[in-house]
């Protein structure tokens, strides 16, 4: 029973900084680059990626032995495109601002490589329960990349968090950041920035092991 | 005059890579050597065309004389899917050259968000059907510059001395971020 809990805790565990989705995997890089301007675009987003990979995971995993081989993309294809459209229209009934500021992003959730990925590459081969771990593991981290990402772009771009401003008049915004260029390079430079520290880290423990 | 505005418009001033983020994946991956970068480029050209001619019918001809337009995410991509499984067919058969060159990158034309957009972009403009050929066929052009112009660059940066964290994917993001900021140049182009 500990080491069932142990592995659950792995699956969900591994998608925080192991797998962290846009910096290690690199999957799901157009909604990461598009809709954070902001943090709570970023936040929406990953709220409605991570509603959709949850599902997803559960489908595929529950109808794992029905589904012959050959047909089983066409299937995820299917059930994701399902899900999106609940929360598309989720989405556009209760919160039309976000709706509105996502725009065609939210369709396009259906051909995120992190859901087809982990269909894939997970839940086609588990059960449940650890397929649920991974989405929500998986999901949370590519929700809080997304709002560091919106987070840093926000900052300054409008000097704001959260819609709150929070540096003063002295603080000349930097355009660029909100346009696309911006988007482009902090993400870039996070992700350098997770090579840094993932380098270190393996360094840190070769000398540990050595010594 | 409509065309060649929305020509313009969806090849180099709205260029979906680099102002819409759409098609990254194949832009990142497929763009180390300009030869595969060329392919991937022209493979998904010929897709994004087709896919217009294809999901615009099927729009305005089914779903909304059906009225059931929230099934469209479902229709398109399975039309999609059906699309690149045809090409990949045809390129086995005529050129098993190209088919290997292209290798797993045709059916990741299925997920390339860039052909799912164009459809959804295409619905969301009201186009009609030339315009949205015509739009299809630019933003295939579009995203062949880009990937053709990033390929350039990044077979001079093998022998530039990049720091260590910023090897690979990294640097190549920043520069798309630099070739955007370049294809800013081009708003001026059209008036509204």
């Amino acid at each position: 029973m500990a080491d069932n809990s142990f592995s659950l805790w792995h699956e969900f565990k591994k998608g925080l900084w192991q797998d962290i989705p846009p910096f290690r995997l690199v999957l799901g890089t157009c909604p990461t680059l598009a809709v954070t301007n902001s943090v709570e675009n970023g936040f929406a987003m990953g709220l409605a990626t991570l509603f959709v990979l949850l599902c997803s995971n559960v489908a595929v995993s529950a109808l794992r032995k029905y589904v012959s081989a050959q047909v089983r993309i066409a299937m995820y294809v299917v059930i994701i495109a399902l899900f999106v459209t609940l929360a598309d229209l989720f989405l556009a009934a209760k919160f039309p601002p976000i709706s509105k500021a996502l725009g065609p992003y939210v369709p396009l959730i259906v051909v995120n490589c992190i859901i087809l990925g982990r269909a894939e590459a997970f839940a086609q081969r588990s059960p449940v329960v650890p397929s649920i771990m991974d989405a929500l593991g998986i999901g949370i981290g590519f929700m809080l990349s997304l709002m560091t990402m919106g987070f840093i772009r926000e900052l300054l771009g409008f000097g704001s968090i959260l819609n709150f401003k929070v540096l003063g008049d002295w603080f000349e915004p930097w355009i660029v950041m909100i346009l696309p260029a911006g988007a482009f390079i902090v993400f870039g430079s996070l992700i350098a920035l997770v090579n840094h520290i993932s380098h270190r880290k393996a360094s840190q423990g070769i000398k540990r092991s050595l010594f | 005059m409509k065309l060649i505005m929305i020509f313009i418009s969806a090849s180099l001033i709205n260029n979906f890579v680099l102002t819409y983020f759409l098609g990254i994946c194949p832009f990142l991956g497929v763009s180390n050597k300009t030869e595969n970068a060329l392919n991937m480029g022209l493979a998904t050209t010929f897709v994004m065309t087709l896919t217009a001619a294809v999901t615009w019918p099927i729009y305005t001809y089914i779903l909304v004389k059906f009225n059931v337009p929230f099934l469209e995410y479902v229709a398109f991509i399975i039309a999609i899917a059906a699309l690149v499984q045809l090409v990949e067919m045809y390129i086995r058969k005529s050129s098993p050259a190209l088919y290997r060159a292209l290798g797993i990158y045709l059916p990741l034309i299925t997920t390339n968000c860039a052909v799912l957009g164009l459809a959804l972009f295409m619905v969301l403009r009201e186009y009609n059907y030339i315009e949205s050929i015509i739009f299809g066929f630019s933003t295939g052009v579009g995203f062949t510059m880009a990937i053709l112009m990033m390929s350039g660059i990044r077979e001079e940066l093998e022998f530039a001395d990049i720091p260590r964290p910023f090897r690979g994917i990294s640097i190549t993001l920043i520069i798309a971020g630099m070739m955007a900021l370049a294809f800013m140049g081009f708003a001026g182009l059209i008036r509204g």
